[in-house]
């Protein structure tokens, strides 16, 4: 059959969790430590490109009536700086380069990683999305919460751990409250972390799950074959509803860290 | 629910055929860590230094621009609102300037009318007057005349019938006695 033909190749390298293995492109680093240039490491550097020459395109020529690239990224910088500035006030802005950054590459990344494989390519030139990987995502929100008990403790002194106490709390509810808050505060980084890799872990599984229902109903020839079109509708609708995702969980992982911010620029709300 | 059912899948082909997520493979920590490092601080330089101020610099000017614009029409306006009131003031004045000299003119006019009335009355008065005054004379004179020719005729009747003169002062008494 000629479906097998064209199917096979792929069926034989697809299992649904290959997609997130990290295959190493160009040795690096030392002794005892693997420094290398990975896939993860590619399309990480893929992102950063995309995203600076969109900005580079956005600010070439600045005019005051700005042309189509040029208002894209007002439009993007606005979006940005408004969300900063609503959350953590004037005196949050300057954070904005890198609440800035950390939206734009978790953007970039989430939405290239969806970009469909060119079929034949290598292993390492798979695409990838760099934010599918717990330790990324933990590494971005740990940047986070050290900014926020940096700039916390630089601004308010002890006055910071007021953020454990809320004002206005009668005192045995203190014993209660402060514990509590100890967590809320400790668990932060691990949930901004888990909710970004989470998503991206699971939409990119099931686009490949349905993928692969598709290809094993197709295989199975006579009028089973035809059945491969629900599995193949269904990815349609999850993929559209992973761009969605995309965007919404780098939107979700800026905001929740301007609202850490701003509890560190106001401890005492 | 399907997320997690998928998650559930996953795993179980996992445990199946390498025991681990590549995510939880430590090995590949350093060097994801490293290249994100790499990668994320490029990236945040190129923003922070280059493209950043540059793209606000642009929408900092704009609103600036607008703010001027905004700033000149209102000045703009306000000249206008002057103009327009000095324009009002200067017109209004005109017309009280116009409107006291027509009666400046005019009273000056009845003053002159009034004046003129009085000579011509004054005159015509001085006039009837010595009019009035020569026709008394002239009455008086008449009268005199009439009296005189009486008493001459008076005289001389009585010279032709008794042929003796009567003194004048008689006559005339006489002659006032018949009068009365």
């Amino acid at each position: 059959m000629t479906a097998d033909f064209i199917l096979k190749p792929i069926v034989a390298f697809a299992g649904p969790l290959d997609q997130f293995e990290i295959v190493p492109i160009f040795p690096f680093g030392a002794e005892g430590l693997d420094l290398a240039f990975t896939n993860s490491s590619l399309w990480m550097m893929i992102s950063v490109i995309v995203a600076c020459l969109f900005m580079f395109y956005a600010t070439r020529s600045p005019q005051l009536v700005p042309g189509r690239m040029q208002a894209a990224g007002e439009m993007l910088y606005q979006f940005v700086s408004d969300m900063l500035r609503g959350v953590t006030g004037n005196d949050g802005m300057k954070f904005f380069p890198y609440i800035f950054t950390l939206f734009l590459f978790i953007l970039m990344c989430n939405m290239l990683g969806l970009w469909p494989t060119i079929p034949g390519l290598p292993h390492e030139l798979h695409t990838f999305t760099p934010t599918s990987h717990i330790i990324v995502t933990l590494a971005l929100a740990l940047l986070t919460i050290s900014i926020v008990i940096i700039t916390g403790f630089a601004q308010n002194g002890l006055g910071f751990l007021k953020l454990f106490a809320p004002s206005g709390v009668p005192l045995p509810m203190l014993f209660l409250i402060v514990p509590i808050e100890i967590i809320s505060f400790l668990s932060r980084p691990l949930s901004l972390a888990i909710r970004l890799f989470a998503n991206m872990f699971a939409g990119h599984l099931i686009l490949k799950l349905f993928a692969g229902f598709v290809v094993s109903l197709a295989g199975v020839g006579g009028l089973i074959t035809g059945l491969a079109i629900f599995p193949l509708l269904g990815n349609v609708a999850i993929f559209l509803l992973e761009i969605l995702v995309a965007f919404l969980q780098a939107y979700i992982f800026a905001i929740l860290s301007c609202m850490y911010l701003a509890d560190a620029l106001h401890p005492d709300h | 629910m399907l997320i997690l059912s998928t998650i559930a899948v996953a795993a179980a082909e996992t445990a199946e055929s390498s025991g681990t997520l590549p995510q939880f493979n430590m090995d590949t920590y350093a060097s994801q860590l490293f290249w994100l490092a790499v990668f994320f601080g490029v990236m945040f330089w190129a923003m922070s230094t280059i493209f950043l101020p540059k793209l606000g610099g642009i929408i900092e000017e704009r609103r600036n621009r607008l703010a001027d614009d905004y700033d000149k029409a209102a000045e703009f306006k306000a000249q206008a609102e002057e103009a327009e009131a000095a324009y009002h003031q200067s017109l209004a004045d005109a017309k009280a300037k116009a409107a006291s000299i027509a009666a400046e003119t005019r009273a000056q006019l009845d003053e002159e009318i009034a004046a003129m009335q009085a000579e011509t009355e004054e005159k015509l008065n001085a006039r009837l007057s010595a009019a009035e005054a020569s026709i008394n004379e002239m009455q008086a004179e008449a009268a005199a005349k009439v009296q005189e020719a009486a008493v001459e005729t008076t005289q001389a009747l009585v010279e032709a019938l008794i042929n003796e003169t009567p003194p004048a002062d008689k006559v005339t008494a006489a002659i006032a006695a018949v009068n009365s």
